[in-house]
């Protein structure tokens, strides 16, 4: 009996194999508020205070506000921020005829993405570290992508700290810390007590199965020495 | 001054109602004006544990919706003229509550009673967050074991960032309430210890309330623990919780004391 057809190719070589992975990442909102230029003049006075942090970064904007403006005035906005070197990926809260035949009309306009969680109540540091002086909660997240986090107080199971460079904490690790968002490989996690869920330094990262449970309880320091993170006691 | 006291915990079934409603009580047997609110629009039950269930008629979302007037809802309890209940409503759900419905019905209370005890639904979502909203202190209902424990620690962190008072760089006040506590076990290593939970949530203890009968009987029949049986080592863990909180300096008595024969024949505490 033949096979198929499209089956027949299989029975000498095998198929190619379609490999899809799912990807999550974090992509900027924009609401730009009409009046749009003083608008424009605001976010300019903002991107030089936080010179590249925003470049080349995703960004979905969202025009629900601006489209009141008319058509002309929402093309000139996005190509106001493309030419602020945002790459935008997609479009909210615009009326699908609004950007008709031009070349915005091929941006996707349906996202499901959620905000960000929010961060803890910490007045932002002037200079290149964040401290936080009491224990961060479990559902809480301490992002700081400008240099070291230092915590004074334990980091509960659930919670997350993730910091550009190292982070420090003066208290029992029960959650998540990431270290080297930015810093890379030369950052470290220091903790004073690790009852740790997981750990991560540059890329590399470890749940609590894979370390020994000589560590448990412990000063530990964690770090990524040559491709491979590793674990190690400072008591 | 009147003070808004929101009980709450993140997980459910932890006794956060049961306490609510014995904390409240024991308020009151010490003269306070006290009204218990409950926040849990679609399944109440505090109603149930004060045996006032056969007298509401309005409840919390018609005050906080403006069909009913606040005297209206409240409920005066028949053996503590000074405790009175806002029923919640069991056919609406949580959205049937604004935050300026809310913010309203506080401001009403505060005018008329010396302790406003809200009892929060279990949960993250709108009813436990407008529960809290207002609150000048808070009462954390946890149970010796993980999950209640992380669920624990999570409101209070929204307590310290969701509230009014945490919005307005106040200090929110809390205390840990420890319920369904077996030293026996903890000791055997079958339960975490007082001192463990102490450590991971890092906020000080108003109370220890052992596991005990007295607190479902007294449920089943309409009381609060402390009105049902005062003498019950619950009861007295309740009302030394309340005496703290009107800021009386005492001792706790050690949770689950064993009597001289169950030490004898090593059986568990009665209570």
């Amino acid at each position: 009996m033949p096979l198929p057809a499209h089956k027949r190719f299989s029975a000498t070589t095998p198929p190619p194999v379609v490999h899809v992975r799912g990807r999550s990442f974090m992509a900027l909102a924009l609401a730009p508020e009409p009046p749009l230029a003083a608008w424009f003049v605001e976010l300019d006075e903002h991107l030089a205070g936080t010179a590249g942090l925003f470049a080349n970064r995703p960004m979905v904007v969202d025009l629900s506000l601006a489209a009141e403006e008319g058509r002309d005035a929402v093309l000139i906005l996005l190509d106001g921020l493309e030419s602020r070197g945002f790459r935008i990926i997609g479009l909210e809260g615009a009326p699908p005829e609004l950007l008709e035949h031009t070349h915005w009309e091929r941006l996707p306009t349906q996202l499901y993405g959620r905000e960000a969680p929010t961060p803890v109540n910490a007045p932002l540091p002037r200079t290149g570290s964040q401290l936080i002086d009491g224990p961060v909660r479990s559902g809480q997240s301490v992002v700081f992508e400008a240099g070291d986090v230092v915590i004074v107080g334990a980091v509960a199971s659930g919670a997350e700290v993730i910091a550009g460079g190292s982070v420090h904490i003066y208290g029992a690790l029960r959650g998540r810390a990431i270290a080297g968002i930015r810093a890379g490989a030369e950052a470290r996690i220091f903790c004073s007590r690790m009852e740790a869920e997981m750990v991560g330094v540059d890329r590399l990262y470890r749940t609590a199965e894979n370390w020994g449970a000589s560590l448990q309880g412990r000063a530990v320091q964690v770090r990524s020495d040559r491709g491979a993170l590793r674990l190690s006691a400072l008591d | 001054m009147s003070k808004v006291m929101v009980v709450t915990s993140g997980k459910g079934g932890v006794g956060k109602t049961t306490s609510s409603a014995a904390l409240g009580a024991a308020l009151a047997q010490a003269g306070q004006s006290v009204v218990l609110v409950d926040f849990d629009v679609g399944l109440r039950n505090l109603d149930l544990i004060l045996g006032a269930e056969r007298r509401v008629v309005f409840d919390l979302v018609n005050v906080v919706q403006g069909d009913a007037k606040l005297p209206q809802a409240l409920i005066r309890d028949k053996r503590v003229e000074t405790l009175h209940l806002l029923p919640a409503s069991q056919t609406r759900d949580k959205d049937a509550l604004t935050a300026e419905g809310v913010e309203r019905v506080i401001g009403e209370l505060r005018e008329r009673f010396d302790w406003i005890v809200c009892d929060s639904p279990a949960g993250i979502e709108k009813g436990a967050t407008l529960a809290m909203r207002h609150a000048d202190l808070a009462v954390v209902v946890a149970n010796p074991e993980v999950s209640s424990v992380r669920d624990s620690d999570r409101i209070i962190g929204m307590l310290d960032s969701k509230t009014r008072r945490a919005e307005a760089g106040e200090k929110m006040e809390k205390h840990l309430l420890l319920t369904r506590y077996d030293a026996g076990r903890a000791a055997r290593g079958e339960m975490m210890k007082v001192e463990d939970v102490l450590e991971i949530l890092a906020i000080p203890l108003l109370g220890v309330v052992s596991e005990s009968p007295d607190v479902l009987t007294a449920s089943n029949l309409g009381f609060p623990v402390t009105l049902h049986n005062p003498a019950a080592p619950a009861a007295r863990a309740y009302s030394l919780a309340a005496r703290k909180l009107l800021g009386e300096e005492v001792r706790a008595e050690p949770a689950g004391k064993r009597g001289l024969m169950s030490r004898l024949f090593g059986r568990r505490a009665a209570a």
